[in-house]
């Protein structure tokens, strides 16, 4: 690693005001911290989220869930509030990584990284979350804006993640035997406002699959997006998978999510 | 440089240290506890597995400084006296270790393995020792130590 200053500051305000143009802030360090050690990247200052309580911790109200920026995947995966309201997103983080990355790595730093190839990605589209920094709030949608961007600026900090509770969830991933990381993974939802579909993996972003958002509006059921294809050309492909079979595991896991949601 | 102080096997420590010190090399060279062994150094092997507040991470991917005010448990810190931990003796009584070079990861993992899951099966023990690897691939014996140390443990 090349040297750099660091900082813990005990509040989001304080963070906020340290973070300088050539720095960056530190969340779980389970991407960043092999990054840095790789030389892929060089910072100024790091400025350690880890000393701010207020950035930590799950509530429940009103049918949302809302889990602080500085969460952990342990946490989540276990949280008994997560696990009764949406089991979905507890079975996605308790399968992120392995054990010890799950006891370090946050869904903020996950979803601020925004890895092609990360699970919560895929959990915040299809179940409609917002996204809320320091300085405003954000839909899913909105956020995730391509590889390896976000609409977070400069200096802008992702305080927590709030999720309306669906109908029905469930994600079904298929991991890289190596690293874990989705070769393909999709995230169903049912909504009050409708099916959502969320595809990780398989392209330079996560995005939503339309089609088969619009089978499952009139038929929730794994044989109503089996048959649908997706348009390879934009997929991703290197030596774990083609184009075209990640365009065809997206069918497939498409199905095994939706017959598997509760 | 800057100053951390933390509890390392029960003792308090304090040193001074460039921020971009990791926990590993903290433990390794300030320290000199070389029970914690860098095998792939790029967090996939889980050599490095330490446990912070009682959690298991890969400390070849915690900085130092992370770690400050923390409660810290290395390999060293697990037998009390000449009495083994529990997971070190099934480890032992049922060759859960060949060349030994994981064997301080795994553990380190295994140990808070059993405490998420008290009476854990088979695949589970599989499944949490994913961040572990043995080079070579004597993964029968470990699970059964795991095994046989979670019963022993009470679970």
């Amino acid at each position: 690693m090349y040297s750099f200053n660091y900082e813990r500051p005990s509040g989001i305000n304080d963070a906020a005001g340290a973070v300088g143009e050539d720095d960056k802030f530190l969340a779980g360090g389970q991407s960043y911290l092999p990054t840095l050690k790789l030389r892929l990247a060089q910072v100024d200052k790091l400025v350690d989220l880890g000393g701010i309580s207020d950035l930590k911790g799950i509530s429940v109200s009103g049918g949302e869930i809302s889990i602080g920026a500085m969460t952990t995947h342990g946490t989540v995966a276990t949280s008994s509030d997560v696990r009764s309201s949406i089991p979905a997103l507890a079975d996605m983080a308790a399968h992120i990584g392995d054990a010890q990355v799950r006891n370090r790595g946050t869904i903020g730093g996950s979803i601020a990284n925004n890895d092609p190839a990360a699970d919560y990605p895929s959990a915040l589209v299809a179940l409609n979350a917002t996204v809320h920094t320091n300085k405003r709030s954000i839909t899913a949608d909105d956020f995730f804006v391509d590889l390896f961007e976000t609409a977070l600026e400069d200096g802008e900090l992702i305080t927590k993640v709030t999720f309306p509770v669906p109908q029905k969830a469930a994600y079904a991933k298929f991991p890289n035997p190596a690293s874990r990381f989705a070769l393909v993974g999709v995230f169903v939802a049912q909504t009050t406002s409708g099916a959502r579909v969320a595809v990780t993996g398989a392209g330079p972003c996560v995005f939503r699959q339309s089609d088969m958002e619009a089978a499952l509006s009139g038929n929730f059921s794994g044989a109503a997006v089996k048959g649908i294809q997706t348009v390879a050309d934009k997929l991703n492909a290197d030596i774990h998978a083609s184009a075209d079979y990640r365009a065809h595991l997206i069918s497939v896991m498409a199905a095994r999510a939706v017959d598997a949601a509760s | 440089m800057t100053s951390v102080s933390m509890t390392v096997n029960g003792k308090s420590v304090n040193a001074d240290v460039e921020p971009n010190t990791l926990l590993v090399q903290f433990i390794r060279e300030n320290l000199r506890l070389t029970g914690t062994h860098v095998g792939c150094d790029t967090s996939q092997c889980g050599a490095c597995t330490v446990h912070v507040n009682g959690d298991s991470v890969k400390s070849c991917t915690m900085l130092a400084v992370q770690a400050d005010g923390s409660d810290v448990t290395t390999i060293e810190g697990l037998a009390s006296g000449d009495d083994l931990h529990p997971m070190q003796t099934a480890f032992r009584e049922n060759h859960g270790l060949q060349c030994g070079f994981c064997t301080p990861g795994m553990i380190m993992s295994a140990v808070d393995l059993v405490k998420r899951n008290p009476n854990p099966t088979e695949e589970t023990i599989r499944k949490e020792l994913e961040g572990n690897i043995c080079r070579c691939t004597g993964y029968h014996n470990i699970v059964k130590s795991v095994k046989d140390a979670s019963e022993k443990m009470g679970g």
